[in-house]
């Protein structure tokens, strides 16, 4: 039997394997954020607005606008901008806001762990939803529950999000009085706007589940362990799973990203103080550095979140090598 | 007729979702002779006194929208955005992704580290800048957005079938395939991929129903389609808080999208089911 | 980035004690919420609809408006004078008035404050309003570090020389970005100030959560009697009208900072339950159609008369819900100078298409119609769009982002452009505000704000002579000259005025005040310091 021999042996070996991989990976991630940094950089030029005239108000006059232009070096060649901007990174100096003079990492911090909350949170009711309705579907293949299962997913993917979370705050906030309705931070707060993320992703986990599920179940050690008596339950939650999630896994890691700074309309039903409106406020504004800010530290989430599930693999199938 | 034909056409909920998909496309291509009206007229009756839209009645039989037009027409006109989004966009972001992903998990060293921190840097950097950004270079058009949507949404499918890709290249038979001396194209696209078929399939009948809305966003940020164009993304987008006063704004353009990527994942299911040779009963 | 270990275990603490926190509100104590959250609340640097009002509680500037009105009183001035030739004006400053450090507000400081405003390095959005007093060019230029037109006399009386009479200056001092700040805070905070405001107002900053709330506290030294009337106001961020309007329906919020949501508009303004929650007033608001007058074909007077009478704006207004009325000019019916008896271009399609003819265009044109991307203006330029259609002008519609569509405007690359959802709302309760950056030479410019590009050497002396009567009896004489000049806009059609927005404002039931309060003209939502609420 395979299964039983997958306890990781953590001989010398493996351990400077180990190193090395996440050696390679940090320097791996150093090129992606600094191609990151200098995309963003590179867009925020492109942009068809000038930052200098949304801080200068209407009533400058042109040499107002340059001076502020020239204060600010957004006179000098991108380059040099790009230079200047990456040596105080390298100082931990994010800059500060144009609009809100205030320093971006102030601002940052203020709103990142509300967002880790509610990444949490939503991760939980997606696994919760995702895994549940997938299984359920898998070992149900063909039958009406399983096309049920189907078209709630659909539903859920294809609701928008602002809707289902106007729609959950309006039903169990305002007219049930269960939740209270936005505007705050305490635990019950947390439920609804993740509960909202969950119902859109826990579609796509429970459509992902369902199929690799179907598939790791028609494999030959699973007939195996069905022939070795195994009671189903356990066949499908303990070998299947196993071999199964792997995919969900990967999806996780993405979720880490994604939700860093893409929670935004669910973030603004609920009053959720988190980056995804920091984010999309500046870049209304065209506010450089928050949005250079932002997308590093999302960046950042997405390198990690994908070494995450890069480094879980092996721990679930061990045939896999980092 | 083969055994997979006959297996396909059996199947009624795949009968179903090819109607369905007849049905849009008909819709969107004859819009112009199905449509009882000009999809940008406001009607000057389309609204109340108040400026509210129309409930369905018997004039116009989904309702008006916020403009007082005649929101079934602006729908049939919408399946033609919402097709080339949903399907061919969707469609590209997918093969994309599916490519990337399987050649990068299969490979592995430095090549498909380097497709896996490229996918990485695709999803870390913003891509309402970037369509911000398209929309000062390029004139706005349908297949700008497409564009966009396949060149962000790639990434998400790489990292999955990626992963997946790394956990099948270690079970035996392919181990085995390898052993004997196939070339990895072959052996990628013959032994590995028919196994990614599942997941491929959530993404391209999921990715429908969000490029669709997605499409709308993108067309705010005045990349897309330009008003008064219809499109069924852009529908919903624009009337969305409106929906406790006015639900069918919302409703109808939703069950369109709803309908259309269940049609597609019943058609792809069953596709599947038909072709697959180690499917064993149902 | 730093991250302190507090600030990740903040949450986790709130959670433990939020939980059972209830919602109601102490006697004296409000909320309000709004959208977008608070950039700054230093008054140098303040200019979005949150902040505007919120600073105007914060701080007191040497005049201010009386509550309800645009009538100007001195505030922390005590008293005024005025030369003859309206260049120079003297004020006394209100003795014994303090910042909320403690310290008392002086001359010094309201000549540091402006001098702080015009300066460069400040990257100020007022300096420009400063324009008329002496000096202000060399600092502009950077040769100066002082205004070499404010003079302290002594510590309560502050000299302003102007290089011209200027009419507006009284208004200025009304503005935000004259308020007065403590010097020894500002140096001490540095860009944070904005953070932290200090200030001599009614309220003092209690508590600012960023991304979450603001806390405001009344200030117990201020030198108003029985204000302000409420204890605390709370500034919720980040809250989305729609549901913000439904916890104000459930008690948990007083003042709706945005407004009622349009999409719940109908519904809640037609409950007879809301009929005293709901207040109705004017606004300094117009909406306008602006053509750019130095490209064809718009650069031929009668096409843009034609455009004129193409809009039919009783549509337009009714897409809106009626909370517009049609505009015939571009003063709103509440600014000094409005022209009751104008009749403007009244909606014919025929008319339109007959001087389309003339100007030789019988098949009409295609052009480009820009407007802002935010919700109801891209309905209200497909309507414009449509009303456009009808006389053969065929206008493609680019719905962008507010700093696109304003970037556009400032190049001269858009031929027309909506201009709604641009922030734009008076200033100051004085026609001059509608004509120098949006109508005058000076804003044709390069990154300037007349979009439609319209300059007018004679109107522009007409406005200047009309700012230069200074003279309290000349103020019935000053408004007919501006009255003249925006009707000999109108003949020049560069714009083509739609509707003046009319305020619905919604509160609570608890909040108590005169109606005007709560459409102050000046203090936008409401008048904080001026509502007082009932428990």
């Amino acid at each position: 039997m395979r299964f039983a021999t997958h306890s990781i042996r953590r001989n010398e070996d493996d351990e400077h394997k180990m190193l090395r991989f996440l050696l390679n990976r940090f320097v791996q991630a150093s090129f992606t954020l600094l191609g990151v940094t200098a995309i963003t950089f590179t867009l925020a030029f492109l942009v068809p607005a000038d930052p200098v005239r949304m801080i200068a108000g209407r009533n400058a006059t042109p040499a107002t606008v340059e001076n502020i232009r020239h204060q600010l070096g957004l006179d000098r060649p991108l380059l040099q901008q790009y230079a200047g901007y990456l040596t105080r990174l390298a100082q931990g100096d994010l800059g500060r806001s144009y609009m809100q003079r205030t320093e971006v990492s102030t601002l940052i911090a203020s709103r990142l762990p509300w967002t880790l909350l509610l990444m949490a949170g939503a991760i939980f009711f997606e696994l919760l939803i995702g895994l549940t309705a997938g299984i359920w579907a898998a070992t149900r293949r063909g039958h009406i529950s399983d096309r049920a299962v189907m078209v709630a997913s659909f539903v859920g993917v294809s609701a928008p999000q602002f809707l289902v979370g106007l729609l959950l705050l309006y039903v169990f906030a305002y007219l049930l009085n269960l939740f209270p309705l936005g505007g705050g931070t305490s635990f019950s707060h947390l439920i609804l706007p993740a509960l909202t993320l969950g119902i859109t992703g826990g579609g796509w986990y429970s459509r992902v589940m369902r199929s690799s599920m179907i598939d790791v179940l028609r494999q030959d050690y699973i007939r195996t362990a069905r022939a070795k008596g195994l009671k189903e339950r356990k066949v499908v939650l303990v070998h299947g799973l196993r071999n199964a999630i792997l995919p969900i896994v990967a999806m996780i890691g993405l979720d880490i990203g994604i939700f860093m700074s893409g929670a935004v309309v669910v973030e603004s039903v609920y009053g959720w103080p988190g980056i995804g409106q920091l984010a999309w406020q500046a870049i209304q504004v065209i506010d450089i550095p928050i949005i250079m800010g932002v997308t590093l530290t999302a960046a950042v989430a997405i390198v990690l979140g994908n070494l995450l599930a890069d480094l879980a693999t092996p721990f679930i199938d061990p045939r896999v090598r980092l | 007729m083969s055994d997979a034909w006959r297996k396909f056409l059996t199947n009624r909920f795949a009968f179903a979702g090819t109607v369905v998909i007849a049905l849009i496309v008909i819709g969107g291509l004859g819009a112009p002779l199905l449509a009882p009206y000009d999809p940008h007229e406001q009607f000057f009756d389309g609204l109340t006194l108040e400026g509210a839209p129309l409930p369905p009645n018997e004039k116009f039989w989904f309702g008006t929208d916020l403009l007082g037009r005649d929101l079934l027409s602006r729908l049939l006109y919408g399946a033609r955005t919402s097709l080339v989004i949903g399907v061919v966009a969707n469609g590209a972001a997918v093969t994309i992704g599916t490519v990337l992903g399987l050649v990068a998990g299969y490979v592995r060293g430095w090549p498909g580290a380097a497709i896996m921190r490229f996918t990485d840097l695709m999803m870390a950097f913003p891509a309402l800048l970037l369509a911000i950004a398209l929309a000062a270079i390029f004139s706005p058009s349908l297949w700008i957005v497409a564009l966009v949507i396949a060149l962000v949404n790639w990434v998400q499918i790489a990292r999955v079938i990626y992963t997946q890709t790394t956990s099948l290249a270690t079970r035996e038979y392919i181990e085995a395939t390898r052993a004997l001396g196939a070339n990895w194209p072959r052996l990628l696209f013959v032994h590995v991929l028919p196994h990614l078929v599942p997941t491929i399939l959530v993404w391209s009948t999921l990715g429908i129903a969000t490029t669709v809305l997605l499409e709308a966003t993108l067309s705010f940020l005045g990349i897309g389609v330009r008003p008064p164009t219809p499109s069924w993304g852009g529908i919903i987008f624009e009337s969305q808080s409106y929906f406790l006063d006015a639900p069918w704004l919302v409703f109808f353009p939703g069950i369109a999208v709803l309908l259309m990527a269940l049609s597609f994942n019943l058609v792809g299911d069953a596709l599947r089911d038909s072709l697959d040779p180690t499917q064993r009963g149902r | 980035m730093r991250l302190t270990r507090s600030m990740l275990l903040a949450p986790v603490a709130v959670l433990i004690t939020a939980a059972v926190a209830v919602p109601a509100r102490a006697e004296g104590s409000m909320v309000v919420t709004y959208k977008d959250d608070v950039s700054t609340l230093d008054p140098a640097i303040g200019y979005d609809w949150q902040n505007w009002s919120m600073i105007k509680s914060l701080f007191d500037g040497l005049m201010d408006y009386k509550p309800g009105t645009t009538e100007l009183v001195p505030d922390l001035a005590e008293s005024y004078e005025i030369s003859p030739d309206g260049t120079q004006y003297t004020f006394k400053i209100r003795p014994g008035v303090k910042f909320h450090n403690g310290r008392e507000v002086t001359a010094e400081d309201v000549k540091y404050s402006v001098e702080r405003v015009v300066n460069p390095k400040t990257q100020s959005p007022g300096a420009g309003f400063f324009g008329s007093i002496k000096g202000f060019d060399e600092m502009t230029a950077g040769t100066t570090e002082t205004l070499s037109g404010i003079t302290v006399v002594d510590p309560h009386t502050v000299q302003f020389d102007l290089s011209r009479p200027d009419a507006t200056f009284l208004h200025v001092m009304a503005i935000n970005f004259a308020f007065p700040v403590p010097k020894e805070e500002v140096d001490r905070l540095g860009a944070d100030f904005g953070k932290s405001p200090v200030g001599n107002g009614a309220y003092a900053l209690k508590e600012w959560t960023l991304g979450q709330r603001v806390v405001f506290e009344r200030n117990p030294n201020y030198w108003k009697d029985g204000n302000p009337k409420l204890d605390r106001i709370e500034f919720q961020v980040g809250q989305e009208p729609n549901v913000a309007l439904l916890r104000l329906q459930k008690g948990e919020v007083d003042i709706l900072g945005d407004g009622i949501p349009p999409a719940r508009f109908l519904e809640v303004k037609n409950d007879a339950a809301n009929k005293d929650l709901i207040v109705e007033g004017g606004q300094l608001h117009t909406g306008y159609l602006t053509m750019n007058v130095r490209t064809p074909p718009f650069d031929n007077v009668k096409v843009r008369q034609a455009v004129n009478m193409a809009i039919n704006k009783d549509r337009i207004v009714k897409i809106i819900n009626n909370r517009a009325v049609p505009a015939n000019q571009p003063l709103p019916p509440s600014m000094p100078g409005y022209d009751k008896n104008y009749k403007g271009y009244a909606y014919d399609p025929d008319e339109a298409k007959k001087l389309l003819a003339e100007a030789g265009f019988p098949n009409g044109f295609e052009t480009e119609l820009y407007a802002n991307n935010t919700d109801p203006n891209p309905r209200i330029a497909q309507a414009i769009q449509q009303d456009l259609a009808a006389i053969g002008i065929k206008a493609d519609l680019k719905t962008l982002a507010q700093s696109a569509v304003i970037q556009a405007g400032g190049e001269g690359s858009a031929p027309m452009i909506w201009s709604g959802g641009m922030a734009w709302i008076a200033d100051f309760p004085d026609p001059s505000n509608f004509y120098g950056p949006i109508l005058g030479c000076g804003g044709a410019v390069q990154g300037g704000w007349n979009w439609a590009w319209y300059c007018n050497e004679e109107l522009d002396k007409l406005a200047a002579e009309a700012d230069s009567m200074t003279d309290p009896a000349k103020k019935a004489e000053r408004e007919e000259l501006w009255r003249q000049i925006f009707i000999r806009i109108m003949e020049e059609a560069p714009w083509a005025p739609v509707f003046n927005e009319q305020r619905f404002t919604m509160h609570g039931s608890r909040v108590k005040g005169d109606d005007a309060l709560f459409v102050d003209p000046v203090h936008i939502p409401v008048h904080y310091d001026e509502v007082s609420v009932a428990q």
